[in-house]
């Protein structure tokens, strides 16, 4: 079994769900990075997406557009990534680390120097969202199988792709709620929650994290009966932006992180 | 459609060879399907071809001449110059012969709003134009910068009907404008049709504009055969993401024509200031498919340039790559001020200002002509007319003066 997945089993068994933050590298400073992922692991996540910033970013709405196109003013490349990831794993070696990006950064730098990279620094597993089923075998080609290679379902995604998904994907499936990029939403629909429960039922080999549009507590208890852990990211980037304006070093992160997490409790 | 016989691909996957594919997210991949399978079905379907080719000869004018260029051919004293002239459109330049087979593929899936990008807005002005034709909602994306600078293509797609949505992030230009409508499409793509404007993006989109563009190539092959009996010896066409290009190339693939696309080399290809991406770049994964990309090597996507918002993208069509790296087309480059010359020198002899994308085209012959003989024949693909550059072209002869 998978670190990621023994990782999530743990917590789950704990009667909390997974707490997964997704987080851009360098953002808003080189050396905040470090200082601000150990502050949300710190704060009860469990996982950190460490965010790949990239110059054409299509699945991100404006937040992490923003926060990715501040991170390659700052100087961002895959050698900070690599280093920043290893220290947090260094300091963190019981959370999970995933890295969480587009094909293009990674294809330049070399796919297998990259994976080895990811087994080298601690990184557990990889999410490309543009590399889809299609792609998936031809891209991958099976290399280092013990880096997760973390697949996305959507709502209009069929049963029999959930299927294939669930099978070839591993580490955890993470369903998008909604159609739409990343960013935070006001309200779901009723359709949202068929679909969850659809796609729950479909996913029998890994575990199935939720993530777009969950900003608090609120909706994170909207989605905790159909899924194994819920997965913030655009709300922490807001809340990461905020707290480097009012130099109030991560007062306000730490207190969503602490909401979103307490939040995830299932109390039997 | 017409099939090219002895060329067949993309491959079912929407590969050319290792380039094209479908890399996007999970949301837009049913929709890709829905519209590979749609249009399988129509694309021999006699109804849908015929209802084409209606649009095409009634309303949009088809078939363009193919002129003889009788005293660009004198002026040279080599091989016999033709022009094939998609500037005599409807709209202006080619990219009307896609949004018109895409505008009736959107209505057999049934999609009530179309969005499209555009840089130039030459794209943007064909869409809407379709839009407003068909009754069909309209969003166009376009960059600031773009927006700033093609005022009157703005001013033409808000007459038109369509919501003009200047798109701020990035480089704020074609790529950007791009970006944003695959945004709006992954949120929407339940009621939305994406008209892409050239032979890139996912599969099926590079093989899909193809087709509704090679009605510029199966005209120009039957013009010619007509005028002279005879295939022609060289092929000259203009490439930023590469649909005219694509369309007067695919049906002459496999046949000895040599195939010549023109990139675009903005201030030079020794400065940063281009976007010849077949001549620089390397392989890329972008909005969607894989192909020849001007990236750095952090895999960060360029900011590219060129006198013309037409031909400012740094990827390209992933045929183009194919044909490219299997030395089955030739890519040369062109620069700004080497494309004024060429706006002039088609201007002066031939009557026709061209757009400053195909001006690209046009000035290659310079290059191209010396190695030419008598009993040769050139066609270069006048992909539109230079209307909407005029500001552009006025301000930079008078800085020459």
């Amino acid at each position: 079994m998978s670190f990621l997945k023994k990782l999530i089993k743990r917590t789950n068994d704990d009667n909390r769900k997974v707490l997964s933050v997704f987080v851009t590298a360098g953002f808003p400073t080189l050396e905040s990075t470090i200082s601000v992922c150990s502050a949300i692991y710190d704060a009860g996540a469990d996982i950190i997406e460490l965010g790949i910033p990239f110059s054409d970013p299509l699945a991100d709405g404006p937040v992490i557009q923003t926060a990715s196109q501040t991170a390659l003013e700052n100087g961002v490349t895959m050698e900070y990534i690599f280093k920043t990831s290893q220290s947090l794993k260094k300091n963190y070696p019981e959370k999970g680390l995933v890295l969480m990006g587009y094909s293009n950064p990674v294809m330049k730098y070399g796919l297998e120097k990259f994976l080895i990279q990811c087994k080298n620094s601690g990184v557990n597993g990889v999410i490309l969202p543009d590399i889809p089923v299609e792609e998936f075998s031809d891209f991958y080609n099976g290399m280092i199988p013990e880096i997760d290679k973390i697949l996305l379902t959507t709502p209009v995604s069929s049963e029999e792709r959930i299927k294939t998904i669930d099978e070839i994907g591993s580490g955890f499936v993470y369903c998008v709620s909604i159609l739409g990029t990343t960013g935070t939403r006001d309200d779901f629909e009723e359709d949202t929650l068929k679909n969850l429960e659809r796609t729950r039922r479909i996913i029998k080999n890994n575990h199935m994290l939720i993530g777009f549009g969950i900003s608090n507590a609120k909706s994170v208890q909207k989605f905790t009966p159909y899924c194994d852990g819920i997965i913030v990211g655009s709300a922490v980037i807001k809340a990461i932006a905020d707290d480097y304006s009012n130099k109030t070093e991560w007062d306000r992160t730490i207190e969503l992180i602490s909401e979103l997490s307490e939040a995830r409790r299932v109390y039997n | 459609m017409i099939e090219n016989t002895t060329y067949k691909l993309p491959d079912p996957r929407g590969k050319f060879g290792e380039y094209g594919g479908m890399y996007v997210p999970e949301t837009l991949i049913p929709a890709l399907y829905e519209l590979i399978e749609t249009y399988s079905k129509l694309k021999f379907d006699p109804e849908f071809n015929r209802e084409l080719f209606r649009l095409q000869s009634e309303y949009n004018g088809r078939p363009t001449p193919l002129t003889y260029a009788e005293r660009l051919t004198e002026h040279f004293g080599k091989a016999k110059i033709y022009l094939k002239r998609e500037d005599l459109n409807h709209t202006g330049a080619h990219k009307i012969n896609n949004a018109l087979g895409q505008i009736l593929l959107a209505r057999k899936l049934g999609k009530k709003r179309i969005i499209a990008e555009t840089g130039a807005g030459q794209h943007g002005v064909a869409t809407a134009t379709v839009c407003a034709k068909f009754g069909l909602e309209c969003v166009v994306y376009m960059g600031e910068l773009d927006v700033e600078r093609q005022k009157l293509n703005v001013f033409k797609m808000e007459m038109l009907g369509a919501r003009v949505v200047p798109v701020s992030s990035g480089t704020k230009t074609l790529k950007d404008a791009t970006n944003e409508a695959i945004r709006d499409w992954v949120t929407n793509v339940e009621d939305t049709h994406y008209i892409i404007g050239s032979v890139v993006g996912p599969h099926p989109y590079p093989m899909l504009v193809r087709d509704f563009q090679s009605i510029i190539g199966i005209e120009a092959k039957s013009q010619l055969f007509e005028l002279e009996n005879k295939l022609p010896d060289y092929i000259l066409a203009c490439v930023g993401g590469g649909s005219n290009a694509i369309g007067i190339f695919y049906p002459f693939l496999g046949e000895k024509t040599k195939l010549i696309g023109v990139e675009a080399a903005g201030l030079g290809v020794d400065t940063d200031e281009h976007c010849a991406t077949l001549t620089l770049g390397s392989d890329g994964i972008f909005q969607g498919m894989k192909t020849m990309l001007l990236h750095n090597n952090e895999g960060q996507v360029s900011e590219v340039y060129s006198i013309s918002a037409g031909l400012d993208y740094p990827g390209v069509g992933p045929e183009h790559s194919y044909l490219h790296k299997n030395q089955l087309a030739e890519y040369k480059y062109v620069d700004d001020k080497q494309a004024l010359e060429g706006v002039k020198l088609l201007t002066e002899k031939e009557g026709i200002i061209p757009a400053l994308e195909t001006a690209h085209a046009v000035y290659y012959l310079n290059e191209l002509m010396p190695k030419t003989t008598s009993d040769e024949i050139v066609i270069v693909n006048v992909s539109g007319r230079g209307d909407k550059d005029l500001n552009t072209i006025v301000d930079k002869f008078r800085e020459v003066k």
